[in-house]
C-alpha cells in the first residue's frame, strides 16, 4: 500500500476511535435522559440515535492490525469486506424501518418484542461465530466464558420474544399453558445450558477446539429453554417478560462487548440491561406481583385458584346502548376507564368520538390511566394520543382517584382486575394490596365488557355485582360504537 | 500475590478484562441512575428506546467480520450476515418505533386539521 495523506493516520489512531466512542456514549445517555418528559422524548430519542450512527461509523474506522500489532494503513476496518455490510444493510435498514413505520399503535409491544428478539439472535450468532472461527482456544477462559455466557442470554432472548410475539400477534394461544413440572424443567435444561458451557470453556482453554456439536446443542437447549420461559405466561404478563428479555439483550450485549474487547458494546449494552431491569421491576410491582412468580408461571397458579374468591355474592346487571348513552348525555363528569381491552379491540378512536359528543353536550370527560392499562406500561397513554385525545386529560391513578366520589358516570372499557375492589378490601384475594382505580366510589358505573367471564387472572372481581354497576356486554369497539350513535340521535 | 498485583497495577499492567469490568460496573450504575426518574406514561417508548440501543450488538458484527475471511468459511459468513441484518433490524427499528410512539405526545398545534382527520 502506497503512503497515505497524514489525515488518514488520524482516523485511525486509537484515541480517536476512543474519544468518538465517549461520544456516542454521552449521547446515549443523554438521549435516555431526555426520555423522562414528554416534551424532550422526541429529541432524546434522536440524539441517542446519532450515537449509534457515531458508534457505528467509528467502529468501521477501526484498523486492521499487522501480526507485529501495527496498524495498516487504509481507510476503515481491516480486511472488512464491505459487500456483506453493505448487503446486510441494505435488507435489514428497510425491513426494521418498514415494519416500525407500518405497525398499529395497539400492535406496539409484539413489535418491540420482535426488534428485541432479533438483537438478541445477533449476540448468539456472534458467538456461536467466535467459536468456529478458534477465537476461544486462541484467547482462553476471558473470552469463552463472556461469549458463552452471551450465547446462552441471546438466545433465551430471541426465542423467548419470538414466542412472546407469537402470543400477543395471536398466531398461538395467549393463555397461560404449561405443564406441571414445568419450573423443574426449566431449571434442568438450565443446568444442561450451563454443564455445557462449562465443558467447552474448559476444552477449549485446553487447547482444544472441541466439536462444534456441543455449541449446537447449547443453542438447541437454550432456544427451547427460551421457548419454555415464555409458553406457560399469560397475555397480560407478557409486557414483563418483554422488558425482561429487553435487558437480557442488553446484558448479553454487554458480555458480548467483554469478549471482544470492545468498549461501546460493554456501556450501551449495560446501560440497557441495568435500566431494562428497573422497568421489569416496576412493571411487576405495579401489578403486585414479583419476576421470579410471572417467570413461574402462570399468575397465581395453583394458589390462586385455591384462595380465589369464593363466589361474589349477588347478579350482574346488563344494559343497553341507549341507556348507557342517556345516563351519560346527562352527567357532569364521565371517567373513562380504558384497559386491556379496549387496546385489544382497537377502539381508541371510537372512544375518542364518543368523548367529543359527550364534551358538545358540556359533559366533563377525563381518562383514568392505571400503570399497568394496556399491553405495557404507558401503552394506553400511547394509544390515546394516536386517537389525539388531549394530553392534560389523562390523568394518572394518583390523580384520579380522589376524583371519583365526584364522578356520574365511571365507564369501564375492558378493564378488569385494575378496577376491582377486593385489591383493597379482601385479604384472601390473589390482588390484595395491588393500586387499583377506586372506581366503585362513583356514583355510578358502566363496565363494557365481553362476556361475563372473569379476568385474566380468574378472579371475580365484586365491582360487577355492585348495585351502582350496570354491564354492557359485546366487543368493546361496537358497544361504544353503539353507544355514540345513540348519543347523536338524543 | 497482593505484592504481585500491586507491582502490576503500578506499572498500569491491570488486564484489559478487569478495565472492561470496571466501565461495566460503572455502566450499569449510570442506567440506573438515568432510567428511575422516568414516568410510567413514558416507560413504553423507553423500553423501546433502550431496545433501540442494545441494536449496538450490530457492531459485534462488524468486528468479527473484520477479522474473518471469506476463504476461512463461507458459513461463518452466512452467520455474519444474518447477524448484521438482524443488527440492522433492531437498530433501525427501535429507534423509529420509538420515534413514532412519542411523536403522538406532541401537542397538536393544528386543531382544525384533527377535525378533519376524524370525520374521515
Amino acid at each position: 500500500m502506497t503512503q497515505l495523506p497524514i489525515g488518514t493516520s488520524f482516523i485511525h489512531d486509537p484515541n480517536t476511535i476512543y474519544g468518538l466512542y465517549i461520544v456516542a456514549f454521552a449521547l446515549f445517555i443523554y438521549g435516555l435522559s431526555g426520555l423522562t418528559g414528554p416534551k424532550t422524548a422526541v429529541r432524546g430519542n434522536r440524539i441517542a440515535a446519532v450515537g449509534m450512527v457515531i458508534a457505528v461509523v467509528t467502529t468501521l474506522l477501526i484498523p486492521a492490525l499487522d501480526p507485529d500489532g501495527e496498524a495498516i494503513p487504509g481507510f476503515g476496518i481491516g480486511g472488512i469486506d464491505w459487500a456483506v455490510i453493505v448487503g446486510a444493510v441494505i435488507v435489514g435498514a428497510p425491513l426494521g424501518w418498514a415494519s416500525a413505520k407500518k405497525v398499529k399503535m395497539t400492535a406496539m409491544p409484539q413489535m418491540v418484542a420482535l426488534f428485541n428478539g432479533v438483537g438478541g439472535g445477533t449476540v448468539a450468532l456472534i458467538a456461536w461465530i467466535e467459536f468456529r472461527r478458534g477465537t476461544y482456544v486462541e484467547h482462553g477462559l476471558e473470552v469463552a466464558i463472556p461469549s458463552l455466557f452471551a450465547l446462552i442470554v441471546g438466545s433465551v432472548s430471541f426465542w423467548g420474544s419470538n414466542v412472546a410475539f407469537a402470543k400477543l400477534q395471536e398466531l398461538i394461544d395467549g393463555k397461560p399453558r404449561g405443564v406441571k413440572g414445568q419450573q423443574f424443567v426449566n431449571l434442568f435444561l438450565l443446568l444442561v445450558a450451563v454443564g455445557l458451557s462449562a465443558y467447552l470453556a474448559y476444552d477449549t482453554s485446553q487447547g482444544n477446539q472441541t466439536s462444534e456439536w456441543f455449541v449446537v446443542g447449547l443453542l438447541v437447549v437454550t432456544g427451547i429453554l427460551g421457548l419454555f420461559l415464555v409458553l406457560p405466561i399469560g397475555g397480560a404478563d407478557m409486557p414483563v417478560v418483554i422488558s425482561l428479555l429487553n435487558a437480557f439483550t442488553g446484558l448479553s450485549a454487554a458480555a458480548m462487548g467483554v469478549a471482544l474487547d470492545n468498549t461501546a458494546l460493554i456501556v450501551a449494552g449495560m446501560i440497557v440491561g441495568a435500566s431494562g431491569t428497573i422497568l421489569t421491576n416496576q412493571m411487576a410491582v405495579a401489578m403486585n406481583r414479583t419476576i421470579p412468580a410471572i417467570v413461574a408461571g402462570g399468575f397465581g397458579g395453583d394458589s390462586a385458584a385455591a384462595s380465589g374468591a369464593p363466589g361474589v355474592e349477588g347478579v350482574m346487571r346488563a344494559t343497553s346502548a341507549s341507556d348507557a348513552a342517556i345516563q351519560m348525555a346527562y352527567a357532569n363528569q364521565v371517567v373513562i376507564v380504558p384497559g386491556y381491552g379496549l387496546a385489544v379491540a382497537q377502539a381508541q378512536h371510537t372512544v375518542r368520538e364518543l368523548a367529543k359528543e359527550l364534551e358538545k353536550r358540556g359533559v366533563e370527560v377525563k381518562y383514568a390511566i392505571h400503570p399497568v392499562a394496556g399491553r405495557m406500561p404507558g401503552h394506553m397513554n400511547v394509544l390515546l394520543a394516536e386517537a389525539d385525545v388531549p394530553y392534560d386529560q389523562l390523568k394518572e391513578m394518583e390523580e384520579i382517584n380522589g376524583d371519583f366520589a365526584r364522578t356520574d358516570v365511571s365507564l369501564v372499557i375492558g378493564a378488569n382486575d385494575v378496577t376491582n375492589p377486593a385489591a383493597n378490601t379482601d385479604k384472601s384475594s390473589p390482588i390484595y394490596g395491588m393500586p387499583i382505580l377506586n372506581v366503585n366510589e362513583s356514583k355510578s358505573t358502566i363496565v363494557l365488557k365481553r362476556g361475563r367471564g372473569s379476568g385474566y387472572a380468574g378472579i371475580e372481581n365484586p365491582l360487577f355485582f355492585d348495585p351502582k354497576t350496570s354491564m354492557l356486554f359485546g366487543d368493546a369497539k361496537s358497544s361504544v360504537a353503539d353507544i355514540v350513535k345513540e348519543l347523536q340521535e338524543l | 500475590m497482593s505484592l504481585a498485583l500491586v507491582t502490576a497495577a503500578a506499572e498500569g499492567g491491570a488486564s484489559t478484562l478487569i478495565q472492561n469490568i470496571g466501565i461495566l460496573v460503572l455502566a450499569g450504575f449510570v442506567g440506573y441512575a438515568v432510567i428511575s426518574k422516568v414516568p410510567n406514561t413514558l416507560h413504553t417508548p423507553l423500553m423501546s428506546g433502550t431496545n433501540a440501543i442494545h441494536g449496538i450488538v450490530v457492531l459485534g458484527g462488524m468486528i468479527v467480520l473484520a477479522e474473518t475471511i471469506r476463504e476461512e468459511s463461507v458459513f461463518n459468513y452466512v452467520l455474519l450476515f444474518i447477524a448484521i441484518v438482524f443488527g440492522t433490524i433492531n437498530v433501525v427499528g427501535g429507534f423509529v418505533v420509538t420515534d413514532r410512539m412519542l411523536e403522538m405526545f406532541k401537542s397538536k398545534p393544528t386543531p382544525s386539521k384533527q377535525g378533519e382527520e376524524k370525520s374521515s
